[in-house]
């Protein structure tokens, strides 16, 4: 049977699983659903540790870089980022 | 008589990058821009490049070379011009970038129904989040005034935005991977309703699932002077004084200093602090107290003694 990946990325409110999600996508491989910018007000899961109870293997996380010197109070991207996957065979 | 901002709305815009008003601008105005820009019944609009192109064409819109002064940007009695001169929308213009600004440009944003899509078979996708213009550090601010001239339902896919996140410092498109963001709003309105955005606010466009074609005017425009105490001459404004931290038994009425701390569901907690600390440094800008301080978050980081 094919496979294909589901990828939800998730922003945490501080850099640990058990963490509230602040924002939220989702990219679907076996084109069952096309998630777009805006389609959803309330996130997939309340932390990230849910995400894990429901099946998503996380991959990625983004890491803790110390603030450079002299733009300690800038502010910018979101910071915690965790890339979970899920691989489903189908026949797509 | 232009109607400048209170300090309490100058708060909200400090804190959130936006403020609205809605269905200023009367039917008539309205009815009369949309006469302008060759607004076209739906059923008689076959082709979204060639509704667009037609618009540009025959508009009476003025081309505006940027940097030309606000003041003579638009033809008298134009509908365009009755909406920069109503009193509360000039002076919320004079409030925030001064009664000498500067157009950098306009742009008639259209978002079409799923039929036009459906009918050229291409995908109906809303438009990504970003910041408008580029990488922008600066501690001056543009501000982009939206203007609604029809309605704006829910289905009709209205501009999503992100309030609190005008002071943080990103590059366009490098913020379109977040999908959805806790607290987005969509611009659900009345015709005439006019937003104002500062030009550091997130945002984007939403998918028309309506069967109207949904209109909105943008103008950004530019200060030329410093964007101190302009809503308020006459130098009332004074700094609020420390209060007890952590204190839960005070006077509950709500204050301007409770307007700038407002947090928002999207930010970190540990972001949130610099959030508040950026606000505070945009108040001192707004306000010309250089050492105005909320919440003791400055004063305890700038007490260095080595």
């Amino acid at each position: 049977m094919p496979k294909r990946q589901k990828v939800l990325v998730l922003y945490l409110k501080f850099p640990s699983l058990e963490a509230e999600v602040i924002s939220w996508a989702t990219f679907d491989g076996t084109g069952q659903k096309l998630h777009m910018t805006g389609d959803s007000d309330e996130p997939p899961y309340p932390t990230g540790l849910d995400a894990l109870l429901d099946g998503w293997r996380l991959f990625q996380s983004s890491q803790a870089i110390p603030e450079h010197p002299g733009e300690e109070f800038r502010t910018s991207y979101l910071k915690h980022e965790f890339f979970f996957e899920k691989i489903e065979e189908g026949d797509f | 008589m232009v109607q400048l901002l209170s300090t309490e709305q100058m708060a909200e815009f400090a804190n959130s990058g936006c403020l609205f008003f809605d269905g200023l601008i009367d039917n008539q105005t309205n009815k009369e821009f949309l006469n302008d820009i060759g607004y076209t019944d739906i059923e008689n609009v076959d082709n979204m490049q060639k509704y667009f192109q037609n618009i540009k064409a025959s508009s009476s819109i003025p081309r505006i070379p940027a940097g030309t002064s606000l003041k003579n940007a638009y033809p008298h009695k134009s509908p365009l011009q009755k909406i920069f001169k109503n009193e509360v929308v000039a002076g919320a213009i004079n409030s925030l970038v001064g009664s000498e600004a500067v157009v950098d440009h306009q742009f008639l944003h259209l978002t079409f129904p799923t039929k036009y899509f459906k009918k050229t078979n291409q995908r109906q996708m809303s438009q990504v989040n970003h910041q408008d213009s580029t990488i922008d550090p600066r501690i001056t601010f543009d501000i982009q005034l939206f203007y609604f001239p029809t309605d704006v339902t829910k289905e009709m896919g209205g501009t999503r935005y992100h309030p609190g996140t005008h002071l943080r410092i990103v590059n366009e498109m490098g913020i379109a991977k977040y999908q959805n963001i806790k607290g987005q709003k969509n611009i659900v309105c009345k015709a005439g309703t006019i937003g104002i955005f500062h030009n550091g606010l997130w945002h984007g466009a939403g998918v028309n699932f309506s069967d109207e074609i949904r209109y909105m005017f943008k103008v950004r425009l530019q200060p030329t002077e410093k964007q101190e105490l302009l809503w308020d001459p006459e130098k009332k404004y004074k700094p609020l004084p420390n209060k007890a931290l952590y204190w839960t038994d005070e006077n509950q009425e709500k204050t301007v200093n409770d307007i700038l701390m407002q947090s928002y569901p999207w930010q970190e907690a540990d972001t949130n602090r610099l959030d508040k600390i950026n606000t505070i440094k945009f108040w001192r800008m707004l306000t010309g107290h250089k050492n105005l301080d909320i919440d003791y978050w400055l004063t305890r980081i700038e007490n260095e003694l080595y």
